[in-house]
């Protein structure tokens, strides 16, 4: 617990610890850190902020997490109107954003992780038909490479549906943004 | 029911305090909270409310067309992802009404511009609010006004205003998601069964004309939709209709049809039942 004559280094390693280890209310094997979308941790005199960005425009979630982080660095010990969360849009998140642990978690909870996400040269995004992804998915249930895409779009905004032509197992993927 | 589900209502519902809560009901907490909101000198007010009023309104109508699918698409993944579509719409929607409301500095809301403006207040463009049609008449609807709104959301990603153009780059990436799936499906409906082509042809024909308003609204992204309109007839082994001019209100101008009363009726009356109430 930190207080108010807690050194600012000190306050802002139990900041940044608490705030961190905060979990992602869709994907709970995940923390923000690991997710990417905890931007920042500040601390000064007159308390602290967390900065989060969101996954997608239209997430449910962000708000849930922006409670959750205010609730942990209250329990840390920071005082209720001294603990700020603010949204930072830009740079807009992308799923390169997630840590190789976090990517480490989602394989382990059965969840295939994305692969590296379009790169946007400017100007108008082309338009591409048929198999886009020239990037192999593995099976997270037994490791094939001979899987296939069911559905781009998951139980959450940010997961694709795959089947896994090995083992026969559907499995979710997180797709590339 | 286990002491677990009981903790997983109970977070849903009240666990976190006043300021967590879920993607239904009204009095969510300003969905730009935190977010440096100065306004750029150059940028003029009154164009720019504007301007995000009628991005959120073409992504409110069309989300809310979306969801109309939900039990009746023709398979559960089909749901699913017009429910994903059509909720990245409604938070695009959210971030511009919020933007607009504090741009505007009369103190309304994202509630109070989506809940209690009147049809003629709306400044969605027609194809957004017609009738779902059958599953072939959604799908080019889709690819329309997503391939649109691509084009459009392509060039704000540079707007002046740092709001507008985060949310404009954010969209760009998930309406980039959007196009596909519509392109896909026009591919497998009018390159499919002699029924799901006829079923696309006439779509098409009825709403190919609609494209003039959004040239009309946007006169920019003309050329780019065309192109990749046509990259997508083509492999579909479609073909364009004639240009056939026909009467349509302008919706940017409110001059709607009596389609968005209908829709807006639907949306609006939860919320109007009782307006003090926070859900």
């Amino acid at each position: 617990m930190v207080s108010s004559v807690t050194p600012i280094p000190t306050r802002l390693n139990a900041a940044r610890s608490a705030a961190a280890a905060v979990r992602d209310p869709e994907l709970p094997m995940l923390t923000l850190a690991d997710l990417g979308v905890l931007r920042e941790v500040r601390v000064d005199e007159d308390g602290v902020t967390a900065v989060l960005t969101p996954t997608y425009t239209g997430c449910p979630a962000l708000a849930e997490m922006r409670a959750d982080v205010a609730t942990a660095l209250r329990a840390a010990g920071f005082a209720d109107g001294h603990v700020r969360v603010e949204t930072q849009l830009s740079p807009a998140w992308s799923t390169d954003d997630i840590t190789a642990e976090g990517r480490r978690k989602l394989a382990e909870a059965g969840i295939a992780p994305p692969g590296a996400a379009p790169k946007r040269a400017g100007g108008p995004v082309p338009l591409t038909l048929g198999p886009t992804r020239a990037a192999v998915v593995h099976c997270p249930h037994c490791g094939s490479a001979d899987t296939e895409e069911t559905s781009r779009f998951g139980a959450t905004a940010c997961k694709a549906l795959r089947r896994c032509r090995a083992c026969r197992e559907p499995f979710e993927q997180v797709k590339e943004i | 029911m286990s002491s677990d589900d009981d903790h997983v209502y109970l977070s849903l519902a009240e666990g976190h305090g006043d300021d967590a809560r879920w993607a239904f009901g009204t009095g969510f907490e300003d969905p730009l909270h935190g977010v440096d909101t100065t306004l750029p000198a150059g940028v003029e007010a009154e164009a720019h409310v504007a301007l995000c009023l009628a991005l959120a309104d073409d992504a409110l109508v069309a989300a809310q067309r979306l969801a109309q699918w939900i039990t009746l698409a023709p398979e559960l993944e089909e749901e699913v992802a017009l429910a994903n579509i059509g909720l990245d719409l409604l938070g695009q929607a959210r971030l511009l009404y919020a933007r607009a409301g504090q741009t505007e500095g009369a103190g309304r809301d994202e509630d109070a511009l989506a809940y209690f403006r009147d049809p003629a207040e709306f400044r969605n463009v027609i194809l957004a609010e017609l009738p779902n049609g059958d599953f072939a008449h959604s799908m080019v609807k889709l690819l329309l006004l997503s391939t649109w709104r691509l084009a459009e959301l392509t060039r704000l990603a540079e707007h002046p205003d740092p709001v507008l153009a985060a949310v404009a780059r954010k969209g760009v990436s998930e309406l980039t998601y959007h196009r596909d799936h519509a392109a896909q499906w026009a591919i497998r409906l009018g390159d499919g069964t002699e029924e799901s082509a006829r079923r696309m042809r006439e779509a098409l024909a009825e709403l190919w004309p609609y494209r003039a308003e959004l040239y009309a609204a946007a006169p920019e992204t003309r050329e780019e939709v065309e192109a990749v309109l046509a990259q997508v007839l083509d492999a579909a082994r479609l073909e364009a209709p004639a240009e056939t001019p026909v009467s349509m209100g302008r919706g940017r101008d409110g001059q709607h049809t009596e389609h968005l009363a209908e829709l807006l009726a639907e949306l609006q009356s939860v919320a109007r039942a009782d307006p003090e109430a926070t859900w």
